[in-house]
């Protein structure tokens, strides 16, 4: 383990503050640049004494901010997913992406928009949660099936998962034609075109899940020393398994069906959270959320730029940002663990 | 046969019987894709006479020549040729490797052939005619599993960490593929379909006179090297023993997986698991030996394409579901049983 860069609580305290004030800013930019700039003052001034006949307040309101507040809630509910799926699995790779748990959920709302007759966020939302559930079982089965697949062979069969949900899911798009050009685009995952009344039917969701998250932090911690650390130390385990499952499936559930499948935020960031603020998941879990937000923040901003008139779907950015990331923890942590020795022949 | 790289067969008393055995075994898969492919082209909006498909083949003529000789036919031949080329790809890999989770999409050769046909149609702008389009899927497949290779070494590849690396490649090609198809004038949903997860969908004898050449060409190479496969399935030191030139034989090989899996891939898109598959059951049907397998795994592979595409062509008429879908849906459960099964084995973990 890599020493965190602080060591003191004092230190992380301090670290958390400069990067919420990184997120304001990206928070700010988000909503000033684009395709026409905003003064930052404006914005300001658009939430504190709004003036419905100032065209530049009337783009803040009802495009930028909410599309902000989009790419910010779902960045930290992805990047909180992660840490809690990397600690709960002590695998540096896990997370909603990698473990088919975005795509089951992209595909269980695919399947919810042409088999059944809904259209409502408020009701495809419970579709993205039980396609993440069933994605999170089945993963959870192929990990512990008769002693477990090594967690490298455990992340392989989850990518096989991912590509299998993918898969039906443009299946199933093929024959319902009508919807596919921009619910494609929604796949690629998109913050764009949404407005505040979307966010509040996700809202309560994340929240719900962020506050099970912070709650179970703790018995995290001691839960990713080690499943018999843990239930030594007295810890119900099953019980902090399934509410971080619960806690694990309603934030990446309703990241989906916001903004839909938008890869490796819950991989990489919660290794930023764990470089600066060390293994106590009290720690990791506030400051991945806020670099979750950070990065889809950013990442939203970059997409808008390369393609004017029109802009990249936000899962291609993170999809570029990320994929060096992911090598990096597959060469690093994958190297070397002990019972792990036989990963690294090639014969049998 | 639980072994994923089983040893090659030796000459034993009983090689002649084992031999016949094989040769039938090929022969019936030979004909049971031909009663496929017949069947295939009888079906679909309209059934046709097996006997108009015969007469279509073999006089160019009848009632429906132009539905069942322009329409039909180029897209199963296509199928063919590009199912049973990637197949020959996975055979190839998983036999140097010695891995048997290796084959060409795993390894990023699909991902690098689709992002780099991408970038051939969006940049070329129609200037450099589309018969180069196979190199340059060639060009993308070498260049992105040269990368996943290289990122894979550490004091010698470990196969899972070469697969984990490939996948994470691969899924940063899909992004890469987007990305470009964001930015070129193909820009209809359908069409970046066929790049991401492919179909061989409005096939045309053009495209099937682009691949012919590439497969047969790189399928007889790789047969003509059935038994320098053979020697290196046994591993590095036996066939450094036995006078293999290893690294250079290796390195051949290498480029003609990557010369029969790009220019499939350059025709029919990301077409996934084909040569993930087709290697695994021709192994259960003749063998590890390479002189029997790679035919088998061709005919399996193309047998494997074909069905996947009629069934997206007729199964939900008339909507045409890409053949990549159906390949998935059976690769990716099959993909999970194999490293189910790998960790039952002893030193496999």
């Amino acid at each position: 383990m890599v020493k965190p860069l602080f060591k003191h609580n004092s230190g992380r305290l301090l670290g958390l503050l400069a990067a919420l004030l990184l997120l304001l800013l990206a928070f700010v930019a988000s909503i000033a640049l684009g395709t026409t700039s905003i003064a930052p003052l404006k914005t300001l001034q658009a939430l504190i004494r709004y003036d419905p006949t100032d065209s530049d307040q009337i783009i803040i309101v009802t495009t930028r901010l909410p599309r902000a507040m989009f790419a910010l809630t779902v960045g930290a509910s992805l990047a909180m997913a992660g840490a809690m799926m990397q600690a709960l699995t002590r695998n540096p790779l896990a997370s909603p992406g990698l473990f088919g748990i975005n795509s089951g959920a992209v595909l269980a709302v695919v399947l919810a928009l042409t088999l059944l007759p809904l259209t409502s966020l408020s009701q495809l939302i419970w579709a993205a949660f039980v396609g993440a559930a069933v994605a999170a079982l089945l993963v959870y089965v192929l990990g512990s099936l008769g002693g477990g697949l090594t967690p490298i062979r455990l992340i392989l069969a989850g990518s096989a998962l991912s590509a299998l949900f993918g898969a039906l899911t443009q299946g199933v798009l093929a024959l319902d034609e009508s919807g596919l050009q921009n619910v494609l685009f929604w796949l690629a995952g998109s913050v764009a075109g949404k407005d505040m009344d979307t966010l509040l039917q996700v809202l309560p969701y994340m929240l719900t899940g962020g506050v099970l998250a912070l709650t179970l932090a703790y018995s995290l911690t001691i839960l990713s020393a080690g499943e018999e650390v843990a239930r030594g130390l007295g810890q119900r385990t099953s019980l902090v398994k399934t509410l971080s499952a619960v806690a694990v499936v309603l934030l990446a559930g309703s990241a989906v069906s916001a903004a839909g499948a938008i890869g490796f935020v819950g991989l990489v960031m919660p290794h930023f959270a764990r470089y600066f603020a060390g293994n106590d998941y009290r720690w990791v879990i506030p400051y991945s959320a806020v670099f979750g937000g950070i990065l889809l923040l950013l990442a939203d901003l970059a997409a808008r730029f390369p393609v004017q008139p029109g802009e990249l779907p936000l899962g291609v950015v993170t999809g570029l940002i990320g994929m060096p990331f992911f090598i990096y923890i597959a060469r690093t942590e994958f190297t070397q663990r002990r019972g792990e020795h036989d990963e690294s022949r090639t014969d049998a | 046969m639980t072994n994923p790289v089983p040893m090659p067969n030796r000459k034993l008393p009983a090689s002649a019987a084992a031999r016949k055995r094989k040769t039938l075994t090929l022969l019936l898969l030979l004909a049971l894709l031909l009663i496929i492919f017949v069947l295939s082209a009888c079906l679909g909006s309209k059934w046709e006479s097996p006997l108009a498909v015969l007469q279509t083949i073999f006089f160019r003529g009848g009632d429906s020549a132009f539905v069942i000789g322009m329409l039909r036919l180029p897209r199963l031949t296509l199928a063919l040729l590009a199912g049973a080329g990637l197949s020959l790809a996975g055979t190839v890999l998983q036999g140097l490797i010695r891995n048997p989770l290796a084959s060409p999409d795993v390894l990023g050769m699909t991902g690098g052939a689709s992002a780099a046909a991408v970038a051939f149609i969006t940049f070329s702008g129609g200037a450099i005619s589309i018969r180069w389009l196979p190199v340059a899927a060639m060009a993308g497949a070498l260049l992105v599993s040269g990368l996943v290779y290289a990122l894979s070494w550490k004091n010698g590849v470990a196969p899972a960490r070469l697969v984990l690396i490939g996948v994470g490649v691969s899924a940063g090609m899909g992004s890469v593929t987007m990305l470009l198809l964001a930015f070129s004038p193909v820009t209809s949903a359908s069409k970046a379909y066929i790049w991401l997860i492919g179909s061989v969908y409005g096939a045309s004898w053009q495209q099937v006179l682009t691949l012919l050449p590439w497969t047969l060409i790189f399928g007889a190479i790789a047969w003509a090297n059935a038994r320098n496969l053979n020697v290196h399935q046994l591993g590095e030191q036996v066939a450094t023993g036995v006078g293999v030139a290893l690294q250079r034989q290796r390195l051949g090989l290498m480029l003609v997986t990557v010369a029969l899996a790009g220019s499939a891939v350059a025709v029919v898109g990301a077409v996934g698991f084909i040569g993930l598959i087709g290697p695994h059951i021709a192994r259960r049907l003749v063998g590890a030996s390479h002189g029997a397998l790679l035919p088998a795994s061709a005919l399996i592979g193309a047998l494997l394409l074909l069905l996947a595409d009629t069934a997206g062509r007729t199964l939900f008429q008339p909507l045409d579901i890409p053949a990549g879908v159906f390949t998935a849906a059976i690769g990716a459960p099959f993909f999970i049983m194999l490293l189910l099964r790998q960790r039952r084995q002893p030193g496999g973990s």
